[in-house]
């Protein structure tokens, strides 16, 4: 019998990290790496707590023979400060993706998201994968989202033989994810902004698990929005949702940041206010296409899950 | 008696309930929340065009000739002269195409990139399918086999002076490169009226940079209840087989002496400058 193929995957402590073991574990050994603790996953899944940036991080290379690299570990705005998220993110990537070079392994799939699009009040709809990334114009704390993915995008086309994929889902949702719109959908009474309610796009994490599974196994690489095509706007959402909204002052702007910055709720970040704002509806056409995914569950899925929560 | 007619507007409004007839062979591809990729909103188109058809049926009492020209189906482009300070002319031009007994469709207009920054106003257009006027959202709405709306002349025309009533401005020439690219006849359409509703008498420069506002009109507080008359003239095809901007610039103006004949027409024929009461 053959040896089973090795991966790694990075951010293991996330839904989505385990949500991905899980589904491939039969198929693949699993080395599972966080950034920030040691996961627990069971046998046969190995785990490691580890900085991408300390050299320990070469050992585990040097002892596995990798076949691939499921790369979703992020540390996200709302945690650490903006220099070692710089430093975790950007300059850790580059390790990776230089181990990997090293270590010759054929395939690297990275995660990244929509938020590098920038939400502008002059976005047209559907953006597809060329579009410029302009959130860095917005807020400082998403230069490192746009520069992982600048980062990534120079090794793609530089280093083919990685065979780099970079995926950018639209809001992912589901039982235990964690980040700022799913936060919104599962709380009693959410926040929105006085007159904005931008039109947005959801994924199931089951979903997104399967649009990562399918774009590694079949690696074609590239760059690939991922979301569905149905849309709902985030005030809708909410009450969907079965949230009541509180709506915050939207103008001036100034006004919306104080409010922001003075609450510190992690459901409204400063950062993310444009995001509140105006619409990122991304095309996500080129991957259903190329890789046949069609996603299985529909927003109303999403938003009975968290009506079931309250 | 003031009673009695808010009583009457009220229900002509909210009560009136023959607009969902239109809207049940609703042609355009929404998602399941009623929601497409631009904003528009089966939900809210609904309660709008209740508003609208009272503005159209019963304020502006307007007259329309030509709705068979307009494709039952595919893509085309409306291109209308721009008058009224606010954009009326889009929500009556939308009502008669909703309600077009040739074949509905239901209409997206490409608008002014400020506006989505405004409260309300942002969301509440994109939900009745306007849409900020940029090539990508056309094209894609094109390829979506779409009705749309386009005012070449923006705010030179829609803000113009009262003075200056009636004399087409300046048109842009992207939606020429549309059509042609996309292959998508185009539709003039000659608006007369609009141009009384609400009068201009100056644009106060200082007010409108403060503001950060394209404008800032001079304008008596009332919408004057003019009569609207709207032509729709016969659909014009264009190969897409010039490059050069004099070339193109030769196509518009083709357009622009389509839109000034049809809107030539309107002042000709029309027998009333007030929508009064018939």
């Amino acid at each position: 019998m053959e040896p089973k193929k090795k991966i790694l995957v990075t951010g293991a402590a996330g839904a989505l990290a385990k949500k991905v073991i899980e589904q491939l574990k039969k198929e693949y050994k699993i080395i599972a790496v966080d950034f920030r603790t040691k996961v627990d996953l069971g046998i046969p899944v190995e785990s490691y707590k580890v900085d991408f940036n300390k050299r320990i991080f070469e050992d585990i290379f040097r002892e596995h023979e990798f076949d691939g690299i499921i790369h979703l570990g992020r540390i996200s705005a709302q945690e650490l400060n903006r220099f070692t998220r710089y430093n975790a993110n950007v300059t850790g990537t580059r390790k990776l993706l230089d181990l990997a070079r090293k270590y010759n392994v054929p395939k690297v799939l990275v995660l990244s998201t929509y938020f590098v699009y920038g939400a502008s009040a002059y976005n047209p709809s559907l953006l597809d994968e060329l579009t410029p990334l302009k959130a860095s114009e917005l807020t400082m704390d998403l230069v490192d989202s746009v520069e992982l993915e600048n980062l990534c995008n120079i090794y793609l086309y530089k280093h083919p033989e990685l065979n780099i994929t970079i995926l950018r889902p639209c809001n992912i949702a589901g039982p235990g994810v964690r980040n700022t719109f799913s936060k919104l959908l599962s709380e009693k009474r959410s926040p929105v902004l006085w007159g904005f309610s931008p039109l947005m796009q959801f994924i199931h994490i089951d979903d997104m698990r399967d649009a990562i599974c399918l774009a590694f196994e079949k690696n074609i690489r590239g760059v690939y929005n991922i979301a569905p095509d149905d849309y709902i706007s985030l005030q809708d959402a909410i009450k969907a949702a079965g949230a009541k909204t509180i709506p915050i002052p939207s103008i001036p702007p100034s006004l919306t940041e104080s409010i922001s910055k003075y609450l510190q709720w992690k459901s409204f970040p400063p950062y993310l206010i444009n995001y509140f704002k105006y619409p990122v509806i991304i095309d996500g056409r080129l991957f259903a296409k190329t890789f046949g995914f069609k996603p299985k569950k529909s927003l109303q899925d999403i938003f009975t899950y968290y009506k079931s929560l309250k | 008696m003031t009673n009695k007619t808010n009583t009457s507007i009220f229900s002509k409004i909210f009560k009136d309930t023959s607009i969902e007839e239109h809207l049940n062979v609703f042609p355009n591809k929404i998602g399941s929340h009623g929601y497409d990729a631009w904003g528009f909103n089966i939900k809210n188109i609904r309660n709008n065009m209740r508003f609208v058809k009272y503005l159209y049926e019963n304020y502006f009492k307007v007259e329309v000739s030509g709705l068979e020209n307009i494709p039952k189906e595919g893509r085309c482009l409306l291109i209308a002269n721009h008058s009224g300070q606010l954009p009326f002319d889009g929500l009556l031009i939308g009502y008669a195409l909703v309600t077009n007994p040739h074949g509905a469709r239901v209409p997206k207009a490409m608008i002014e990139r400020f506006l989505p920054s405004v409260p309300f106003i942002g969301n509440w257009l994109n939900s009745i399918g306007a849409v900020i006027g940029d090539p990508v959202n056309c094209e894609r709405m094109l390829d979506n086999e779409e009705a749309i709306v386009v005012f070449p002349e923006g705010v030179r025309g829609s803000n113009k002076l009262y003075k200056h009533r009636y004399q087409l401005q300046r048109f842009g020439t992207g939606f020429m490169h549309l059509a042609m690219q996309h292959q998508a006849p185009i539709i003039p359409v000659g608006i007369v009226g609009m141009e009384e509703t609400i009068r201009s008498y100056a644009d106060i420069k200082p007010l409108a940079k403060i503001l950060g506002m394209p404008v800032a009109p001079l304008v008596l507080p009332y919408i004057f209840p003019s009569k609207v008359y709207i032509h729709f003239g016969e659909p014009l095809y264009f190969k897409n087989d010039v490059y050069k901007d004099s070339d193109i610039n030769i196509r518009v103006e083709t357009v622009k002496k389509a839109i000034h004949n049809l809107v030539q027409i309107g002042l000709t024929d029309r027998n009333a400058y007030y929508a009064t009461k018939k």
